[in-house]
């Protein structure tokens, strides 16, 4: 067996953190990456007998669902993803994402689900108020929307009963969190949390993707902690954990799996890429020993 | 240099450019595609979808 590791990078479109994990590859050597575009692959499921010339597929397309079902595609052929198939099911769900949370004591906002809205505004004045209504499936703060009262929430819960995805009446409601202006996202890569950056805003949405800016923050050993439990919840691997800073301690809200970083590589100090490719050839390089 | 698809200003490509490529027009702002390298060739980038992100 050649000594050489041949890694399939699914994409998209290739934004700057692919050319920045092309790059850390090269870099590093040893590894022969093949850019595989999701929107020119066709699958024959059936087909058992074919083989993949890949020792592992690196997911990185910005679409969630050609991502995750071509990670279930090639899993079915034996491939290892990262992150794994079941992974990215889990993170790109906010619903069963909470779920893994929840199951396994990760401190989490308060949540409520319902799918009327009916039952969805009598949970939201239930709750009380300002509520945060979210897609289950979604990113980048994309139709998030705060409900400051009880005619707010009846007013969204209408847009949203109106809007044509099924997937926008299951309703995810959770308790409004003070954050301060800030709320700080961690970078866990296999065991490690390797960096942290705080993300500062004057609007309620601190997705740098809706103009927050970054700042470094040092990884605390409590960071790192809350960080690395929330990663094991969801089954591990390169994840990027949103969390809130409350009196009561870190609430994580969210786990990130096909996470964004280039704007935090000069923040925190912390070769990001690197250390991602190094993680995929170093399980990949004790998947050959096995 | 080759010629934005948008507003037909300059480009140039990076060296190290791969297919799939998103770049910026540097003259109307547009992001672009890179889906030929030989010859170069630029299109609009696809818009957000609604399942795009992280």
């Amino acid at each position: 067996m050649s000594n050489q590791l041949r890694v399939a990078l699914l994409h998209s479109v290739i934004r700057r953190e692919e050319k920045l994990l092309l790059d850390a590859f090269t870099r590093l050597g040893g590894v022969e990456v093949t850019c595989l575009d999701d929107r020119k692959l066709a699958f024959d499921p059936a087909s058992v007998a074919s083989t993949l010339p890949y020792d592992a597929v690196l997911a990185r397309s910005v679409s969630f669902s050609r991502g995750l079902y071509a990670r279930y595609l090639f899993e079915s052929r034996g491939l290892r993803c990262f992150n794994e198939a079941a992974v990215g099911a889990l993170c790109g769900d906010k619903l069963r994402m909470s779920l893994a949370l929840l199951e396994a004591g990760v401190p989490h906002p308060d949540l409520r689900i319902a799918f009327t809205e009916d039952s969805a505004l009598e949970a939201a004045n239930a709750m009380g108020y300002p509520v945060v209504m979210k897609p289950v499936v979604g990113s980048w703060g994309r139709l998030i929307a705060r409900a400051d009262d009880a005619d707010a929430a009846e007013s969204l819960l209408e847009h949203k009963a109106a809007l044509g995805n099924y997937q926008h009446q299951i309703y995810y409601l959770q308790r409004y969190v003070d954050k301060g202006g800030r709320d700080i996202r961690s970078f866990v890569v296999g065991g490690r949390c390797i960096a942290a950056i705080a993300r500062t805003s004057t609007h309620w949405r601190t997705n740098t993707a809706r103009g927050a800016t970054a700042s470094n923050c040092p990884v605390s050993d409590e960071l790192a902690s809350i960080s690395l439990q929330a990663a094991r919840a969801v089954g591990g691997g390169m994840l990027a954990i949103d969390l809130f800073e409350t009196d009561g301690g870190y609430l994580v809200n969210e786990v990130n799996d096909t996470m964004e970083f280039k704007n935090s590589i000069e923040t925190t100090g912390i070769d990001i890429p690197l250390a991602m490719a190094e993680h995929v050839v170093e399980e990949l390089r004790k998947r050959r020993a096995a | 240099m080759n010629a934005c698809p948008v507003c037909g200003g300059g480009i140039k490509l990076p060296t190290n450019a791969v297919l799939s490529e998103l770049l910026d027009c540097g003259e109307c702002s547009s992001e672009l595609e890179v889906i030929s390298l030989a010859p170069v060739r630029f299109v609009e980038a696809p818009l957000e979808a609604e399942d795009w992100g992280e």
